[in-house]
């Protein structure tokens, strides 16, 4: 690559695609991610480098809403989430649980598959979007397609969970990209959405636990009406 | 602040209705109140609509555009002299019936009285704003309010299994029809998206689309209507809910689809096509006959009513077919006698055949008892009641004086000029129509027979009819309500074409008051007299001489010499109520002559039986033949549908993961 073409993206431009790219890298990491604990780490660091991508977008392009949105990222899915998931699985008594994945690689390989379509159909978005930030619209994207594989893949209900919450993740990231952040009402929904989402999930845990004897919700086929 | 209109008057009395409603579910504990007071009420409402309908006939129409609703998307109503006709049609026989109800309801009888209060005048406000609206939107939401206010009311005793089912098959149909009306009107409005209905006058009349949306609408209404083939729902609703309900429904509510069918099909359509006309005469003419067969065969008093319903809604629609048909060739003077007729027999329909209803009220809160079988003899004990079911009975089988004979004449009257149409075919086959409305007419009248005969005279075929009771007051009044106007459309013929004249002229462009005014008001000759007349007061008044003078010269000169003895006893030495002519056998013949209509299935004892048992079921072979087919194919698919539905959630997010997939690529693509 010649130096002049590496000018020309700013530092802060720089920073932030590294920040896409760990994404991205992490978003394989969970989905190839058997136990349980890690898992939850992983959500955290994805947490993290998300509050430090809006931060530099928010500090560059002096828009003020994406320092809240910044701070809100970093409460929520930096420590609150997280802190909440951790007492989960020491109640559910999961935490050293290791989930039996079928064929790893092959996940992997339809994850590749998945990062393939993801660039080529952000494209277009790309191109009309104005931000300095539009280069990590497909990234945003495949990380979104990535959780969504990894919700189907996993059949233990906290992973699952955390597959959604990484999806969430993953939209936040792809509007930051396209059009720096949704309006601020937006983001107060959405923020307020995923803790309520998770205290019922939460209380979800344990029913399904109850009844079933496992988080495996696989037991909940014979729910289906026959 | 405008000035407060005709449409007003009727709106505030719609809404007055509702607000009854309303009161009864608030003051639900209250029975005295509810039944005494606010019944008696919404019977004074349906007196005050009729009235204000009635002016409402001959005046301009009237336009109105409420606030209500969405947003951007207002209730457009209009009052013009077809509402008005229809207006009063349900105001003076909802008068009648609410009268009844008021006597009628009880507690502990299925739903709760206060509840039913609010669905009963729920059902006759939404029938009020049926006839009202002048746009797509409120017309749908007021059908709509219309079918589910009075499922409800069908299923007022829900504990029953076949009055779930009952009302079950009554939502199907109607939702289904329904959405047969929504069509119509999505095509008459067009590209456009302008859903009033004075966007739809526009509509223009080149192409096939006219077409599809009439016959959209015909679907539809048809489905309410209960016209052939899809009238299975109507045998089996009417029985089920009780008497004043079915009495609205089918008095009244069959009447919103006539309505409907006519709004559409000469006030949103202009340009008629003959073979529409056709096709409305003969699935008018099959309706008919069905349902004069077969309720010559039922042995269920209220099943034999709304089958009797489906011959007279086949009747109505035969009228409107004919009127379609002269429409279409441009004779508008014929046109408008077979737009009377029809209408004249919607009047008369909506009138006996609510009485009729209440009167098998009346016999099953006396009796507990809707089976022919179990019933007789009741002319000693309720002689209110025979005597009013008496005239309704006389009316639907069409005999002079009463009011069914008035339009049944009328009708066959526009069938005899039908040999002027410039339709080779018509021409040749109206009168084979006109041959089998006699037919209908006679079999109606069989039917009668058998309804008042088994019902009201001979024996008490059970014990426990002894302790039969007569109606109570205010069901008397309601009967003699519906009774009078029964007596009254019979006999002032003229007056109540005068009044159909500008609903003709709306539709058709033309009217008969001439007719009937030229002769004076005791004599109809809707033509010319030296063709046909008909004079109703001549007619009652030769009854009234004749009857007594044969019974008075009966009596003389055979009273003397009649002598009672111990009869011989032709072999029956024990003679017990058991030995009457039943529903069954009285039917037996018209079973037997006309046995292809019938799917019939026969249980006969042996001989050696010890505890005989016989039974014989009639059932409608359209189940058969139409519906189990259609079922079958349903529950095929769905099953093939349900192969989705694998209990896994991985599977099922498999499927939004591969729909966003798709759509993602398709957008880029």
């Amino acid at each position: 690559m010649s130096p002049s073409l590496i000018h020309a993206i700013p530092l802060s431009g720089q920073v932030i695609n590294l920040c896409a790219a760990i994404m991205l890298l992490l978003g394989f990491a969970m989905l190839s991610q058997r136990r349980v604990l890690t898992l939850i780490n992983l959500f955290m660091l994805q947490g993290l480098v998300l509050f430090v991508s809006t931060l530099i977008v928010a500090l560059t392009t002096d828009q003020s809403h994406l320092l809240w949105s910044a701070g809100l990222t970093l409460i929520l899915k930096v420590f609150a989430l997280p802190y909440i998931l951790h007492r989960l699985i020491r109640r559910l008594s999961v935490k050293w649980d290791i989930e039996t994945l079928l064929n790893i690689p092959t996940i992997m390989l339809i994850g590749i598959a998945l990062v393939v379509i993801a660039f080529n159909v952000a494209q277009p978005i790309s191109q009309l979007s104005g931000t300095i930030t539009r280069a990590t619209i497909g990234i945003a994207l495949a990380c979104v397609l990535l959780a969504f594989l990894m919700m189907i893949t996993r059949s233990k209900a906290v992973p699952q969970v955390i597959a959604f919450l990484a999806m969430e993740n993953a939209l936040f990231f792809a509007a930051t990209s396209a059009t720096y952040g949704m309006p601020m009402v937006v983001e107060l929904g959405i923020a307020l959405d995923v803790m309520v989402g998770m205290v019922i999930l939460g209380v979800f845990f344990f029913q399904i636990r109850e009844q079933f004897d496992s988080l495996d919700i696989r037991h909940m086929e014979r729910m289906k009406d026959e | 602040m405008h000035e407060f209109l005709l449409i007003d008057w009727v709106l505030t009395t719609a809404l007055v209705w509702l607000l009854i409603g309303l009161i009864g579910v608030v003051f639900q504990h209250n029975f005295t109140l509810i039944s005494r007071v606010l019944f008696p009420l919404g019977a004074v409402c349906g007196l005050a609509l009729a009235g204000l309908a009635l002016s409402g006939i001959d005046g301009s129409p009237q336009v109105l555009v409420l606030p209500i609703g969405l947003p951007d998307l207002p209730f457009h109503l209009r009052l013009d002299a077809l509402s008005s006709f229809f207006l009063l049609l349900l105001g003076a026989t909802a008068a009648g019936i609410s009268i009844y109800a008021a006597g009628y309801i009880r507690k502990g009888e299925g739903t709760a009285p206060g509840l039913q209060c609010l669905l009963y005048h729920l059902f006759l406000t939404s029938m009020a704003f049926v006839l009202l609206a002048d746009d797509g939107y409120a017309f749908m939401v007021a059908w709509e309010t219309m079918a589910l206010s009075s499922f409800f009311l069908v299923t007022s005793e829900h504990r029953h299994d076949e009055i779930r089912r009952a009302g079950y098959l009554y939502l199907l149909v109607a939702h289904v029809g329904a959405v047969g009306i929504l069509l119509s009107f999505g095509v008459m409005a067009g590209s456009a998206g302008d859903y009033t209905f004075d966007a739809m006058r526009d509509f223009p009349t080149l192409g096939i689309w006219p077409t599809i949306a009439f016959l959209l609408a015909l679907f539809g209404f048809g489905a309410k209507a209960g016209l052939l083939p899809l009238h299975v729902w109507l045998p089996e609703a009417h029985p089920a809910a009780p008497s004043p309900v079915s009495a609205m429904m089918s008095g009244v509510m069959l009447k919103t689809a006539i309505y409907g069918l006519l709004r559409v099909s000469f006030d949103l359509l202009h340009a008629q096509l003959w073979w529409w006309g056709a096709l409305l005469l003969l699935l008018g003419l099959a309706s008919a006959i069905f349902g004069a067969i077969f309720s010559t065969v039922q042995t269920d008093m209220k099943r034999l009513l709304a089958y009797s319903s489906i011959e007279n809604i086949g009747l109505i629609f035969v009228g409107f077919g004919l009127t379609l048909i002269f429409q279409s060739f441009a004779m508008p003077q014929l046109a408008a006698l077979a737009l009377v007729a029809t209408l004249y027999h919607c009047l008369n329909h909506a009138f006996f055949k609510s009485l009729l209803f209440l009167c098998t009220g009346s016999v099953l809160h006396a009796t507990r008892e809707r089976n022919l079988g179990k019933l007789g003899g009741l002319i000693h004990r309720m002689p209110w009641v025979t005597w009013l079911a008496l005239v309704g009975v006389l009316a639907s089988a069409g005999l002079p004086p009463l009011n069914g004979f008035v339009s049944e004449w009328l009708l066959l009257q526009s069938f005899l000029f039908t040999s002027g149409l410039p339709q080779g075919y018509l021409n040749m086959l109206l009168p084979l129509v006109a041959g089998a409305i006699a037919l209908i007419a006679a079999l109606a009248g069989f039917a009668m027979v058998k309804f008042f005969g088994v019902v009201f005279l001979g024996q008490p075929r059970e014990e426990k009819l002894a302790q039969a009771h007569d109606a109570g007051r205010l069901e008397r009044i309601g009967l003699l309500w519906l009774a009078a106007g029964c007596l009254l459309l019979g006999l002032l013929p003229n007056v109540v074409i005068t009044l159909l004249d500008p609903v003709t002229r709306q539709l058709v462009g033309s009217g008969l008051s001439f007719a009937a005014s030229s002769h004076g008001w005791w004599l109809l000759a809707p033509i010319s007299e030296d063709r046909a007349s008909y004079s109703p007061a001549i007619f009652l008044g030769s009854i009234v001489v004749l009857m007594p003078l044969v019974y008075w010269v009966v009596n003389r000169r055979f009273r003397r010499r009649l002598k009672r003895v111990p009869p011989w006893d032709c072999g029956f030495p024990l003679q017990t109520s058991r030995m009457q002519d039943t529903a069954e056998g009285f039917g037996q013949p018209i079973r037997r002559i006309f046995s292809p209509f019938f799917k019939r299935t026969r249980e006969h004892p042996s001989p050696f039986d010890t505890q005989p048992r016989y039974r014989s079921l009639v059932e409608d072979p359209f189940w058969y033949w139409l519906y189990l087919p259609i079922a079958r194919i349903v529950g095929y698919g769905t099953r093939i549908i349900a192969f989705l539905q694998q209990g896994r959630i991985a599977i099922y997010l498999l499927y939004s993961f591969v729909t966003l997939i798709a759509l993602l690529v398709w957008t880029r693509g």
